[in-house]
């Protein structure tokens, strides 16, 4: 953790609306080095902004401002939106929460896998084909060859999330951010899907920022925990430590996951009195 | 020999790819009858129905009695409605329309005239409303808000809501009168007009194979002006359809990962975001077509342009029904065709109907 990836204080995302700007992110630090990072936190607590604002895709009228917004010593903020392009895909990338949208529909999955290569790299026809194949081959697709020529609705869900990470990998970025990839899959091949992107990106050594609302899920792929709620950090841990989490919002999290030799009559909900004084 | 092939050999004779191909055409062909004789059949009742006398019209209305029923006799008029309609059937698919009162040709000779006439405006019309009118749309929508936008949706609405009657006489007045950019009414000048021999009915194309560049050029000239506007209206609907679809477009994620991936912002909007909007876009063209193929009554009129919706409006008032119902014929086929051809360009461009 000596080389520091990304540096991040006190990132706000904020939206203008009636009644004044409203930030979602309020004023988030943390470092990351090439380790796996888990930010969690139930919908709407700022985790997806977070992630977004990395890649500095947050769409108008929302703005990103930070004191400090570094990748790899990089001023993130003070990129031309031209720079930000070389940046993408080709030293950040995300992977997206559901392959049924986040893929083209009308175009072929071998097109779309070599346009994030041929976007920053000038290379022939031949060798981008043959890196499609090998990745789609290293996300463990069998016959990579008809695969490439399918369109996104051939495939099922967990293979298109693995077309998906094959698309964000091939230029081989050093920070992954992975928003929710395995929210919209079957139980039966999110652990598959997980471990498929565990396994890379441990081969790789890149950097992970994983994303998920589940906790247990995470705690298994991630170095370090961010928990947020209502756009503040409100935990940061290692892993491994979870279960020892001080504060309230942690525990309450904690406490309403169901376990497979459950007691309990009813799971306790969150007492949101405990933080939510202002 | 391929596997494929192979393996066909030995499937029955109703599961073979060139059979079921043959079916499917066959289908398509007998749904395609099948409208076409409910739009026969619809047109020939509402002109049966209609309070106006074809009989009076052909007479006059100081014939005597004896004459008005003869010609009534000779007109076939007398006969229960189903057998004249089954008749009317029996002709049309001989290629006979019957004769109109008011030119005293054949229908169909009239309609191989004037259909042209307008096929050659439409074309041009569409051509202008789409090579503008898409580009348009997507940078509306692209600069959603902005004043780029502004000015398109402005644009649009003035294309909308502007009578073309209206847009006609200024625009003749300004570019034919006051500038002499272009020319007057009518297809060509007239020491031109019948010079070339009617090939093909399109009055470029006639004078090209005739080898008559200034003919061609004249005839140029005489289209320009109403083959734009008809291009305006047609350009209104279709930005403003273009900029609806694309916007919903770049909300979808798959626009976000082309972002991700560093793909620039062009490749974005016509890669990502405009290749699916291609089949929705060529129900609307082709909608816009046809509606230019029926013939716009008051850019005819005003530009003085023999064409089908001149002659429909002309017949349908002086109760010429055999003309009526010919021209109706020809812009229902005209919808037809140009609906079914939509249902295969779906298919060539979306996967998913495949």
């Amino acid at each position: 953790m000596s080389e520091k990836l990304l540096e991040v204080q006190d990132l706000r995302v904020t939206f203008p609306t009636h009644r004044g700007d409203i930030d979602v992110v309020k004023g988030i630090s943390f470092d990351l080095g090439r380790e796996r990072l888990a930010i969690v936190g139930e919908s709407g607590s700022g985790k997806s902004m977070t992630g977004r604002s990395i890649l500095r895709l947050i769409r108008s009228p929302g703005r990103v401002t930070a004191t400090k917004l570094k990748f790899d010593n990089i001023d993130l903020l003070d990129q031309s939106e031209k720079q930000m392009r070389a940046l993408r895909g080709a030293r950040i990338s995300m992977v997206m929460q559901d392959p049924k949208y986040s893929l083209n529909p009308v175009l072929t999955i071998g097109e779309q896998i070599g346009e994030a290569l041929r976007t920053h790299q000038n290379l022939p026809r031949k060798q981008v084909h043959d890196r499609v194949i090998d990745m789609l081959d290293q996300v463990r697709i069998n016959d990579p060859d008809r695969v490439a020529k399918l369109y996104p609705h051939e495939v099922s869900g967990g293979m298109g999330q693995r077309i998906m990470i094959a698309m964000m990998l091939i230029p081989e970025p050093d920070l992954l951010i992975a928003d929710e990839p395995t929210s919209a899959l079957d139980v039966s091949v999110q652990a598959q899907v997980l471990d498929l992107i565990d396994g890379l990106i441990q081969q790789k050594g890149m950097g992970l920022i994983i994303i998920s609302h589940d906790l247990n899920l995470v705690a298994n792929y991630a170095d370090r925990v961010l928990v947020m709620n209502a756009g503040e950090i409100v935990e940061e841990c290692d892993a491994s430590a979870l279960k020892d989490a001080q504060h309230p919002y942690t525990k309450g999290l904690l406490a309403a996951v169901p376990r497979i030799d459950e007691t309990r009559e009813e799971l306790p909900t969150l007492d949101r009195s405990q933080w939510d004084a202002t | 020999m391929s596997k494929i092939g192979a393996n066909t050999q030995n499937l029955p004779l109703l599961d073979q790819p060139i059979f079921k191909k043959i079916m499917a055409l066959i289908q398509f062909l007998f749904v395609l009858v099948l409208t076409f004789l409910g739009l026969l059949a619809i047109t020939f009742f509402i002109g049966r129905v209609i309070p106006i006398d074809p009989v009076l019209a052909v007479v006059g209305d100081r014939a005597t009695q004896e004459i008005y029923d003869a010609t009534r006799t000779a007109m076939g008029l007398d006969r229960p409605l189903f057998v004249q309609f089954f008749a009317y059937v029996g002709d049309v698919f001989t290629g006979d329309l019957g004769k109109s009162v008011s030119t005293g040709r054949f229908v169909a000779d009239d309609l191989m005239r004037v259909f042209p006439a307008t096929l050659e405006m439409a074309t041009l019309g569409i051509f202008i409303g789409v090579v503008l009118g898409v580009p348009m749309g997507v940078y509306s929508a692209a600069k959603e808000g902005k004043w780029l936008d502004q000015v398109f949706r402005v644009l649009g609405l003035v294309g909308y809501s502007v009578p073309a009657f209206w847009i006609g006489l200024v625009g003749l007045a300004l570019f034919y009168g006051h500038l002499g950019w272009v020319a007057g009414p009518g297809r060509v000048d007239i020491f031109y007009e019948g010079l070339v021999e009617p090939r093909t009915g399109l009055m470029l194309v006639d004078s090209l194979l005739a080898g008559e560049w200034e003919i061609f050029w004249n005839a140029i000239s005489h289209i320009t002006l109403p083959a734009a506007i008809l291009g305006f209206f047609s350009l209104a609907y279709i930005a403003r359809m273009t900029r609806s679809f694309m916007l919903e477009q770049l909300n979808q994620e798959f626009v976000t990962t082309a972002r991700v991936k560093g793909v620039p912002e062009h490749v974005v909007l016509w890669k990502h975001a405009f290749l699916p909007i291609r089949v929705p876009l060529i129900t609307v063209i082709g909608l816009s077509y046809a509606g230019l193929l029926e013939g716009s009554v008051m850019i005819e009129t005003v530009f003085s342009w023999p064409g089908i919706g001149n002659y429909l409006t002309v017949a349908l008032l002086n109760a010429d029904m055999n003309a009526v119902l010919g021209a109706t014929l020809v812009v229902g086929a005209v919808f037809i065709l140009i609906n079914k051809l939509s249902d295969v360009l779906y298919r060539v461009l979306d996967p998913r109907s495949r």
